[in-house]
């Protein structure tokens, strides 16, 4: 067991120990260990590296560590070596016995197992060179890629917790918060609302206790930057919700997580302890006489949950369901007290706000959007994974620049930001600066930084249909407006998808959407339209299409395409025949093309996919 | 006091106190569905709405919800506040198509026939408002129903669906239910307190002198523990003890 550190002195030795101990050049082996790369497998890399490593009796010699989310999923498991700074990605389990031969022991670089731009053909050795890294500004989600999750040396090494022994010795909760007010940083869980002004409006809310809570609920399909983080580095995430209670005076906090992010709850459960351990958290915190206990509440995984009064619902022990917030969280939240709540990255941001000085978070971004921001770059992108960008950026650069460009070579069509309230974004716009303002602008928002890049082979029609399903199942269905509103919108546009739209269908998806926006009870139902909006707003000429021509200008909607056979192709090899699940291919003799019934036909595209020689083919209806 | 314009008339009003209660006390008329003054407003209906202004820029709010503040000004029927009501109306009638209490009141607010295709149309009795499980947890204590479930698939029900244990068969449902998807009947020496999904049956306690069934055991037994009164107690109707 640790000593606790009982003063800032302490805190600043113990830095220097660490530094100390790590002095001495031992190879690292770095292997991502956050959830994408679980996905593919980095587990058992991991164990192949500490097998491999035991085996030869390096154990005392080489350090492996299983780090937080490095943010290229797409090319994981990931694996950086030190010394040498050299990346390889999609490690397999198999290649551990060569790398610990070639590049740990010889330090030599494995050439095929280097990253090789997919655009350029050229292959990159240091993780910062290659260009889905070199464009990032990774001051929040860098620190992931370095440290252990459940090692609290690695945070302390990087300068962890000397931005809370500032605060606590050297600053006033006043200053504190004038510091995060002026920094500009804003909330990036979704509204964008200024941290500083949040912080300081619970502080001068009257009632005691006061609490402070951290929104790790982030439930947008296809995002997953809070949960990275909160995975890959939680001492950050705990050193900012400290700082935020010390500046608000709060003595318990709260981390609000999904239960469905197992290792998310596991490591911050593990940060958690090891601060106490250390007096970094709990009773007379380094010395400094403040008192702060943090409690993790698992979320039973409800879209709306990430609402603040359904999260504070949720937490009090009731249903996750919104309440009107005309009397704001900060003055009547959690058991009708003063609450504050920031998400997982606004709080990771707070740290570093403290040490770097409000000036030097401020010259990044634009006007009204200051610092980066983590994006879940997601759908039809080359290099799919978690990119932190200076605000600002504009969507061509994170799109192109980072993530590679379009898959398959194709056209990229739009891309939706802000998860399934947010919109889609066309192309037309791709130059716009990425930041809390543009976004609204065009229709959409931030969100949770979700970004799902569509290609031209999506249809935007049955992408508002598909959103609308989503949020259909994820309301709360408290008020009238989004829960019926909502499922006669999805109704609506299932009808055209299959058909059998009506000309007045836009007219009316219209006149709900403006009752969504207006008369619903909270955000979830007020932004729920957005996917229809932006697509009624950039591709209105889909929808008339899909209802006067009964046409899918991109070949998605299945009930306006039929599937045919090309008579010049088919051989009648009777494989087709073999895997229609309906019988609606008809065999008539050897060399002679087989006959399908479209009457029977269900669009499956069974066929298509088991035939050899192409002799199915798609076309509109 | 608080003074604040509602339609242009200025009107005082109570700290802590909401939009409608003002509204309400002047006689100014706000059409509502799950609001119910003896419970704590809920604002799921929000049929309620009202424009608020602040200066020159103005939102819609649930005025049984919205607090009042100084200086505050109302208008309950502007051109924006009618089409979010009209069109909220048209998709409770879509949902409760044939209920009469529904199309009553749409009808009232000129909605005829909702605008959406016949087949969407659905048969539900039950808005949703909550007013039943509301009265049962805050008025009577028991939460023998409740909400479950969330989006589309919301529904009023007893736990499980099956007869719930908490029931005392007051009724306090079915008197508040303003649609009448919940109903009570007191048959034979039985009530019966049914909704579509779920249905629950007490025995009804026989008065020693009038021989008349009155109220139902569970409820009598509920309230003579609650007040601590002796055994036997309710063994003569109220009528009776006269």
């Amino acid at each position: 067991m640790v000593a606790k550190l009982k003063s800032k002195q302490d805190l600043e030795k113990l830095k220097k120990e660490i530094a100390a101990k790590r002095e001495m050049e031992k190879p690292l082996i770095m292997a991502c260990n956050g959830t994408g790369c679980h996905a593919s497998g980095c587990v058992a890399v991991t164990a192949a590296f500490r097998e491999e490593i035991g085996k030869r009796g390096l154990a005392d010699k080489v350090d492996i560590k299983a780090s937080g989310c490095h943010g290229f999923c797409e090319q994981g498991p990931v694996v950086v070596i030190q010394p040498g700074d050299i990346f390889y990605h999609q490690v397999k389990a198999d290649d551990v016995p060569q790398i610990v031969d070639e590049t740990v022991i010889k330090g030599s670089v494995i050439d095929r197992l280097l990253y090789v731009d997919p655009a350029t053909g050229k292959k990159y050795v240091h993780p910062s060179e290659v260009p889905f890294y070199q464009r990032q500004r990774r001051i929040v989600f860098g620190n992931n890629g370095k440290i252990s999750p459940d090692n609290i040396e690695d945070y302390i090494a990087l300068g962890g917790y000397s931005a809370l022994a500032k605060v606590l010795f050297d600053k006033s909760p006043q200053q504190v918060i004038e510091e995060i007010k002026k920094s500009g940083l804003r909330g990036r869980g979704g509204a964008g609302f200024p941290a500083g002004r949040k912080w300081e409006s619970c502080r001068n809310a009257p009632g005691e206790p006061k609490y402070v809570i951290a929104n790790c609920d982030e439930g947008d399909p296809g995002v997953y930057a809070n949960r990275s983080l909160l995975e890959g580095n939680p001492h950050s995430v705990l050193e900012g919700l400290i700082i935020c209670a010390y500046a608000v005076g709060s003595h318990q906090g709260y981390i609000y997580v999904r239960n469905e992010y197992p290792l998310a709850v596991k490591n911050a459960g593990i940060a958690i302890k090891q601060a106490e351990q250390m007096g970094l958290l709990g009773r007379n915190i380094l010395g400094s006489g403040f008192d702060f206990k943090i409690t993790i509440n698992r979320g039973g995984g409800a879209f709306v949950c990430g609402e603040s009064s359904a999260l504070m619902a949720s937490l009090e022990g009731k249903v996750g369901e919104p309440r009107a917030k005309y009397i704001h969280t900060v003055e009547k939240g959690l058991w009708d007290k003063p609450s504050n709540l920031n998400n997982v990255e606004t709080l990771a941001n707070v740290p570093l706000i403290i040490n770097n000085g409000a000036d030097w978070f401020r010259a990044v971004g634009t006007e009204g959007s200051k610092g980066t921001k983590i994006f879940s770059l997601v759908g039809k992108v080359n290099n799919s994974g978690l990119a932190e960008v200076p605000m600002g950026m504009t969507l061509r650069e994170v799109i192109y620049g980072i993530g590679g460009g379009i898959k398959n070579g194709k056209k990229f069509k739009g891309v939706q930001t802000g998860g399934p309230s947010g919109g889609v974004i066309p192309e037309s716009m791709l130059d716009m600066p990425v930041d809390f303002d543009e976004l609204t602008k065009a229709g959409s928002m931030m969100g949770s930084g979700g970004m799902i890049v569509m290609d031209e082979d999506t249809c935007m029609v049955d992408t508002a249909r598909y959103f609308l399903s989503f949020l259909e199942e994820e309301s709360c269905g408290k008020c009238v407006p989004c829960r019926e509103g909502i499922k006669r919108m999805r109704q609506i546009l299932n009808d055209i998808t299959e058909g059998k739209g009506e000309e007045r269908d836009i007219e009316l998806l219209e006149r709900i959407s403006a009752v969504l926006g207006d008369a619903s009870l909270c955000a979830l139902g007020m932004t729920a339209a957005n996917p229809v909006l932006t697509t009624l707003r950039y591709f209105r000429d889909e929808y008339e299409a899909h209802i006067r021509e009964k046409r899918c200008p991109a070949g998605v909607c299945k009930a306006l395409l039929q599937y045919y056979i090309i008579d010049e192709k088919c051989v009648g090899c009777r494989l087709c025949e073999k895997a229609c699940p309906v019988e609606a291919i008809t065999f008539k003799g050897k060399k002679k093309p087989v006959v399908l019934d479209q009457e029977k036909c269900i669009k499956c595209g069974i066929c298509k996919d088991v035939c050899n020689l192409e002799a199915v083919g798609v076309k509109p209806r | 006091m608080i003074t604040i314009d509602i339609d242009g008339r200025e009107l005082k009003a109570k700290k802590g106190q909401t939009v409608l209660e003002v509204a309400r006390e002047s006689g100014i008329y706000i059409p509502t569905l799950c609001y119910h003054e003896s419970l704590a407003p809920y604002g799921a209906c929000r049929l309620c709405v009202v424009e608020v202004f602040h200066g020159s820029r103005s939102r819609l709010v649930a005025s049984c919800l919205y607090p009042v503040e100084e200086g505050l000004k109302v208008v309950t029927a502007s051109p924006r506040v009618k089409d979010n009501r009209r069109v909220i109306m048209e998709l409770l009638l879509a949902r409760c198509s044939e209920n009469e209490v529904v199309r009553k009141l749409a009808s009232e607010m000129g909605v005829e026939q909702p605008p959406f295709k016949t087949e969407y149309l659905e048969n539900e009795d039950c808005i949703l408002c909550g007013l039943c499980a509301r009265a049962c947890e805050q008025i009577v204590e028991r939460s023998a129903i409740s909400l479950v479930n969330r989006g589309v698939k919301r529904e009023l029900a007893t736990p499980f669906r099956e007869p719930s244990a908490a029931c005392i068969g007051c009724g306090s449902c079915a008197y508040i239910c303003p649609t009448g998807a919940i109903k009570m009947e007191d048959k034979d020496g039985i009530r019966v307190v049914y909704a579509r999904n779920w249905k629950t049956e007490f025995k009804l306690k026989k008065c020693k002198v009038c021989g008349s069934y009155w109220a139902p055991e569970a409820q009598l037994e509920y309230i003579r523990k609650k007040v601590n009164l002796p055994q036997g107690f309710f063994d003569v109707c109220l009528n009776c003890r006269k």
